[in-house]
């Protein structure tokens, strides 16, 4: 190997392994299910079942960055969408016309989500409780307000011109995973190339050094909890706009499954050490296996079993291959 | 009779730093072998290698005649090892007793915990060392020397046939010291051997029966007390009479920059005034606890303070939080380095420029050559020895990594740069070249604040000296002062009433 591909091969070991799984996931499944995985039908499925999932492990994969962890971003998405239905079925504003119905409910769900990110973000720099305490009780705060408001039923009946905007494509692929590439793109252009991007990773490596290098601890502790909150906000609405409704409760199996994505993504669940570009990876990778299952017709029990063999097979070789770069560093 | 220990030509090196060259150490049975040297000279590092913490690159450890290539802390245990650390690594919720039976009680295997077993165990180790403890309390509520104890009883019940305390005395008062240094004297007479480190000259010579110097990871030799001296022995150590140069400040100008005025902040500093001019370097001395570094970390608005004033070129400032401290161009180089003063991880350029992001973010976009600059030019300035800016600081020497925290402030040109014990585990080589910019900052007109332990330091850098005790500035040295010869006896008399020292630990009833 020529030395600046061995450096590269090196400098991240996650990536280059996650690449390589990914590789490996669509050559098997070239083999075995030939036809099925890469039919034009499914890739366009697939597209359509990332974004939701996808805008919540982005958000998860945040708060990891920054050393905590947002357990409320499923139940902040349910109950900006269930506020927004409200709006769009007519059940709030009622005397506002039915063309202004969309941008209010838009409008809506950005200050909800605004308010449920400064909030978490208030709770956790203010009172320096750690962030799964606190937004356990944030995820269990939102999800009462929806479930006051709802009752626990779901709440449906909205604007058809909302629910289009699930199904449309631009250019054979859908307008929702065009949305969220555009999103992962920009988050990753942030994180990496701006001042706020920097300052959050300093934040993430060591908040002790992060405060005596003067930089303002609080303001980016809640600016990532907004951000959390307005992605998880997204992933609200494209489920709104997917199922037609909105309920608490739903995709309430994804946050166990948004962490995993992370860590399979090269996310220090420590802080500071992790990106955009990974976790994307994972998320693909990870909906290309659950395409393959259901393909291959394994039962739900199953494919969990194989989410565990996934995660502790990149961990091992996380840490087998830096043992390796470790020892040959050490002849040198 | 054999010694019981030998270390025989160890050499061990981090991320090809030698840390320690070819070192050897004999310690016999009953002996109690002083190991001096100064900050970051490789004593812990030869200790850990005796405690099978690390393991020596080349080298060889021979306990009770078996000898080890990989000594690993299992076996070290094995053979009577014991080492008592600074931190002393004690359980804080649990009781002085469980503390010290604890281990022994997990080595017998036993599943269940016999309680009048570990009231046993406990009661058996404090007769050996003749002293009462009660041993109901729990480790968080006991004063320092309280807890030293328990960590020798601890030792004890494990059949400690060596014993390596490090730097024991740090944190103690006078009447603890000489308690401490009796029950070292008691454990030798009942055949111990102890490895006592310490860079307090006159606690060596009270209990010393072989001192070893250490400088620079090299050996310089084995002494017997009676045929060497303080004098010599401090030469030894630092390899040369102490002659850096002296600071002097030459200007006329005498408007303050920075003034304080009665500040105060409750349980830590009382009444605290003190002015630093252009050019000044202001010296801050005191015992642990005397409020030294809460008064640096209240002016960098780390700790709010309760009343007082501050002055920043003569305008009143309210300084909340350190983004108002570095605004007003004031720079903290904090105490801990690793924890609060780096990004230990992260790469020197990431590291320098942690201060003045916003300033090389224009539009809010980082600008990456602009970084690389600063960074090259940190490097530069202060001659870090680095492979390349892209280094993680982690893998630096001491003095480097020091000097990338203060590089990283002088990116934000301050005017007042506050600096908490610069040199602490730093190579001779590195001070001087710190000492060398801090000169020539404040001969630019910066004024430093400079918090030391050492005397020497507070001679060769500064032209006023605050003496704290207590919380509150005892005396004022001026220039005159401290050319005088004796000055530096004056200053450890002044700083030296042991005695006086309030409780370091904050009282949590």
């Amino acid at each position: 190997m020529t030395n600046s591909l061995k450096k590269k091969f090196f400098n991240d070991i996650n990536f280059t392994i996650l690449i390589g799984l990914l590789i490996a996931a669509i050559v098997l499944s070239a083999i075995f299910l030939p036809g099925g995985m890469f039919s034009a039908a499914n890739i366009k499925s697939m597209a359509f079942q990332i974004p939701e999932f996808g805008f919540l492990a982005l958000a998860m994969m945040l708060s990891n960055l920054i050393g905590g962890i947002d357990l409320s971003i499923i139940s902040a998405a349910n109950t900006i969408a269930i506020f927004t239905a409200f709006v769009l079925n007519g059940t709030w504003l009622p005397a506002l016309p039915e063309e202004a119905r969309i941008p209010a409910g838009l409008v809506v769900a950005i200050l909800t989500a605004l308010i449920f990110g400064v909030f978490n973000g208030l709770l956790i720099s203010k009172t320096s409780a750690p962030s799964l305490i606190a937004s356990l009780g944030t995820m269990i705060l939102f999800q009462g307000i929806g479930m006051a408001l709802t009752g626990g039923v779901s709440i449906g009946n909205i604007a058809f011109e909302f629910t289009d905007f699930g199904k449309a494509e631009w250019a054979g692929i859908p307008l929702i995973f065009w949305l969220f590439l555009g999103a992962a793109i920009l988050l990753a252009l942030l994180l990496e190339k701006t001042a706020f991007g920097r300052k959050f990773y300093l934040y993430g490596e060591n908040k002790v050094a992060a405060r005596f290098s003067g930089i303002n601890n609080e303001k980016v502790c809640i600016a990532t909890f907004v951000m959390t909150a307005l992605l998880a906000g997204i992933a609200g609405l494209i489920v709104l706009s997917r199922v037609n409704s909105a309920k608490v409760g739903y995709g309430s199996s994804y946050l166990l499954q948004t962490i995993i994505v992370c860590v399979i993504g090269g996310i220090s669940p420590n802080g500071g050490k992790g990106r955009v570009r990974g976790v994307f990876i994972a998320i693909v990778l990870m909906q290309l296996m659950s395409s393959a299952f259901t393909m291959l017709s394994l039962s739900p029990y199953t494919k969990k079993l194989i989410w565990g063999v996934v995660l502790i097979l990149v961990l091992s070789l996380n840490h087998w291959i830096r043992n390796l770069n470790d020892s040959i560093k050490k002849e040198k | 009779m054999e010694p019981i220990l030998n270390v025989k030509n160890i050499t061990k090196a981090f991320s090809g730093v030698r840390v320690l060259k070819n070192v050897s150490l004999t310690v016999n049975r009953g002996e109690i072998h002083c190991l001096v040297g100064e900050n970051g000279c490789g004593k812990s590092t030869l200790v850990k290698c005796v405690s099978g913490v690390y393991t020596p690159d080349e080298g060889e450890i021979v306990l009770n005649g078996q000898r080890f290539t990989k000594l690993t802390t299992q076996q070290a245990i094995q053979n009577g090892v014991q080492v008592i650390y600074q931190d002393m690594s004690l359980f804080r919720h649990m009781s002085v007793a469980e503390n010290i039976a604890i281990e022994k009680i997990r080595a017998k295997g036993a599943r269940l915990i016999n309680w009048k077993d570990v009231a046993g165990i406990a009661a058996e180790q404090t007769r050996k060392i003749n002293v009462k403890i009660d041993l109901e309390k729990e480790i968080f509520e006991c004063p320092i020397a309280i807890r030293q104890l328990t960590a020798i009883c601890r030792a004890l019940a494990h059949d400690a046939k060596i014993l390596v305390m490090d730097e024991p005395t740090t944190a103690l008062t006078k009447n603890e010291v000489s308690q401490l240094l009796t029950i070292v004297q008691e454990l030798k007479s009942q055949g111990m051997s102890i490895i006592f480190i310490s860079h307090k000259l006159d606690e060596v010579f009270s209990v010393a029966d072989v001192i070893t110097v250490i400088r620079n990871g090299e050996k310089i030799g084995d002494y017997n007390r009676a045929e060497i001296n303080e004098k010599r022995l401090s030469e030894l150590m630092t390899g040369r009479e102490i002659d850096y140069p002296r600071y002097r400040r030459d200007f006329t100008e005498n408007t303050p920059l920075l003034e304080v005025k009665g500040l105060s902040r409750k349980g830590h500093f009382n009444d605290i005034s003190f002015t630093l001019r252009k050019g000044d370097i202001v010296g801050m001395i005191g015992l642990l606890g005397s409020g030294r570094s809460e008064i640096a970390m209240s002016l960098f608005g780390l700790n709010p303070i309760d009343s007082g004033e501050i002055f920043v070129s003569g305008e009143k400032v309210s300084i909340a939080a350190p983004q108002d401290a570095k605004r007003r161009g004031i720079a903290l180089l904090p105490e801990d380095r690793f924890r609060e003063g780096l990004f230990t991880d992260l790469k020197i350029k990431e590291n320098v420029s942690s201060t003045v992001i916003d300033e090389i973010s224009p539009r809010g976009c980082l600008d990456f050559s602009e970084e690389d600059r600063l960074a090259e030019k940190c490097i530069e300035t202060f001659k870090v020895r680095a492979p390349s800016r892209e280094t993680v600081v982690r893998s630096l020497s001491g003095g480097n990594q020091q000097k990338i925290v203060i590089g990283k402030w002088v990116e934000t040109k301050p005017n007042i740069f506050i600096m908490d014990s610069p040199t602490v585990g730093i190579d001779i080589g590195s001070k001087a070249e710190i000492y060398e910019q801090i000169h020539n900052f404040a001969k630019n007109g910066m004024a430093f604040l400079l918090i030391s332990d050492e005397v020497e330091e507070i001679l060769a850098n500064c032209n006023r000296v605050l003496i704290l005790e207590k919380g509150r500035i005892k005396t004022i040295l001026e220039a005159q002062d401290l050319r005088q010869p004796d000055a530096k006896k004056l200053i450890l008399e002044e700083i030296g009433s042991r005695d006086l020292q309030p409780d370091t630990e904050p009282s949590t009833k």
